[in-house]
């Protein structure tokens, strides 16, 4: 049994009227913390979209541990934390406790419930994000920090391999973001989640993630983090397709 | 007071059937609005209303009950859904031009079959604002077949309803047929609008709906909590809206209405209040500090 958790062969990807990915080659081993960057519309989301089988591929073969996507279901495998979580309708009068039991829904399937296992599960999702105070607080109450934590309970709930975060720390301030990334360290070496994060942040990735992915209708780059960073900036303005400030953070 | 609401099976009738849409009423409200899909609750009401319109031309033609009011107002609430969730596909980037089509439409009919029928007496008025005389013996049983419909579904499918209401993407990529279940839920709709028109009518049902959840979303934690207020909320206003409507002989849709809007008032004052105590409290701390 090979420990390759994705896999994508020459997948490429045609919207309507523009192609979003040419001939993407791409791997994830288990333990992997691999970071995805590049340039709006670059393809980032579409290859998220692909793998969450949310859309199919034009032309290519994808594989989640080890099955070709179209035969795949345990998506309980599978945790995301979408963009779209820090644009909820912050109204909604949900719990902490509530919104991390959503996490359950698919795993739990039609008619059936949870039971006292399953409420522990929760709570452990929640104190394992270090938000244990907050249960019974409603989720719009919460900074965006402390939200985007709760998200990423809900999708630790169902106790996914592979956890895949889609720009999750945008809008949440520089402190915090720091933190999210020990958090996100701490579930990668501790826990042996792999993850797979989209983000825009260059800078902070390269220093918390195992492995990068350049994305730019193909990919460009993929490897370690330390030759990345010994990439020009010539190099990577190309790749971006204009000229690019990057930002490291010193430590 | 209330001892003629046991002495009169009709009253008996009317009173039942207010508590019973006390309840299912606020419970899908809930999920409409947290939705902001409270219109969608005023389209079908009108769609109903055709219906009704309908049930009583054909009843005034014929002279026969071929199809009471209340079936043929079902019918159409629930045709009407169908055509709401056809609509929002065709335009999913205006998903709420779907209610203007469906609420005129609506008018549009009901204005043809009574003009047809030459109007009717106080029937109508009844089914647009409700009353304490009108619920038969055999519509309340109706209702209450309806509302334990309604109950059942609602607990058998929570868990997606819930899910599909916060996060319709998230629901979607952990593998919940949003389609199907959007679409039973819609059907739920029309099927407490249907039963609501006897007491609340026409024109006030989604206000019954959408009111209570309005006021206990303010002071609710969690979305189980916001349901268990908004039921009661409903429920005070229901039966005092009925008692008075019966006593002072005015429609008890107004009244109830009218309730819900002073609890709603009554709620977000209070809490200001409360939120300005705190705050001087907090102040004056600050100060001893």
């Amino acid at each position: 049994m090979s420990n390759t958790i994705v896999k994508m062969d020459n997948v490429s990807f045609h919207y309507s009227n523009r192609q979003a990915l040419s001939n993407v080659n791409f791997r994830i081993e288990r333990g992997d913390f691999v970071g995805l960057v590049g340039p709006n519309g670059g393809g980032k989301t579409t290859l998220i979209k692909l793998l969450l089988g949310l859309e199919k591929a034009t032309s290519g073969h994808i594989y989640l541990f080890n099955q070709p996507i179209h035969k795949f279901k345990q998506k309980n495998k599978i945790g995301y934390v979408s963009q779209k979580a820090n644009t909820f309708n912050s109204g909604f009068p949900a719990t902490v406790e509530e919104v991390v039991a959503m996490g359950l829904t698919a795993k739990l399937g039609y008619f059936r419930y949870l039971n006292k296992a399953l409420k522990k599960r929760i709570r452990t999702a929640i104190e394992q994000v270090g938000m244990s105070g907050y249960l019974h607080e409603n989720i719009g109450d919460l900074s965006g920090g402390q939200q985007q934590r709760i998200f990423i309970a809900r999708a630790l709930v169902s106790q996914p391999e592979l956890l895949i975060l889609d720009e999750p720390t945008v809008g949440v301030d520089a402190e915090n973001v720091e933190k999210f990334f020990d958090l996100l360290h701490e579930l990668n070496t501790q826990q042996n989640i792999t993850l797979l994060l989209v983000t825009h942040d260059i800078g902070t990735m390269t220093h918390h993630a195992s492995k990068v992915a350049c994305l730019n209708r193909t990919l460009h780059f993929h490897g370690n983090p330390n030759s990345f960073q010994s990439l020009t900036k010539e190099q990577l303005s190309d790749f971006y397709g204009h000229p690019l400030n990057l930002v490291t953070h010193e430590h | 007071m209330i001892e003629n609401f046991f002495e009169y099976e009709f009253l008996r009738n009317t009173f039942y059937t207010g508590i019973i849409i006390g309840i299912i009423a606020p419970l899908l409200g809930a999920f409409i609005v947290v939705r902001r899909l409270s219109l969608i609750a005023d389209a079908l009401s009108h769609v109903t209303l055709a219906g009704i319109a309908f049930g009583l031309l054909l009843e005034k033609k014929t002279g026969a009950l071929v199809l009471t009011p209340f079936y043929s107002g079902l019918s159409f609430s629930v045709i009407g859904s169908l055509f709401i969730e056809k609509l929002r596909r065709v335009y999913t980037a205006y998903q709420e031009l779907a209610i203007p089509i469906i609420l005129s439409g609506g008018v549009g009919l009901s204005v043809i079959f009574i003009s047809i029928a030459n109007g009717f007496n106080t029937d109508l008025y009844n089914y647009l604002f409700g009353s304490v005389s009108a619920v038969s013996r055999q519509d309340f049983i109706s209702i209450l077949v309806i509302a334990i419909i309604v109950c059942l579904v609602i607990l058998l499918f929570y868990k997606e309803l819930f899910l599909l209401s916060f996060d319709e993407e998230h629901a979607t990529v952990t593998g919940i047929h949003a389609k199907r279940i959007h679409f039973i839920f819609i059907l739920l709709t029309a099927l407490v609008i249907a039963a609501s028109i006897r007491i609340v009518g026409v024109l006030l049902v989604s206000a019954l709906m959408t009111l209570p959840v309005a006021a206990s979303i303010r002071i609710a934690k969690g979305f189980k909590q916001t349901i268990f207020y908004a039921i009661i909320f409903s429920e005070i206003a229901v039966v005092l809206g009925i008692i008075s409507g019966y006593y002072l002989e005015i429609p008890p849709g107004g009244t109830i209405v009218l309730l819900l809007i002073l609890n709603l008032v009554l709620i977000i004052s209070i809490k200001k209040l409360i939120h300005q105590f705190t705050n001087r409290k907090h102040r004056r701390q600050d100060e001893v500090i």
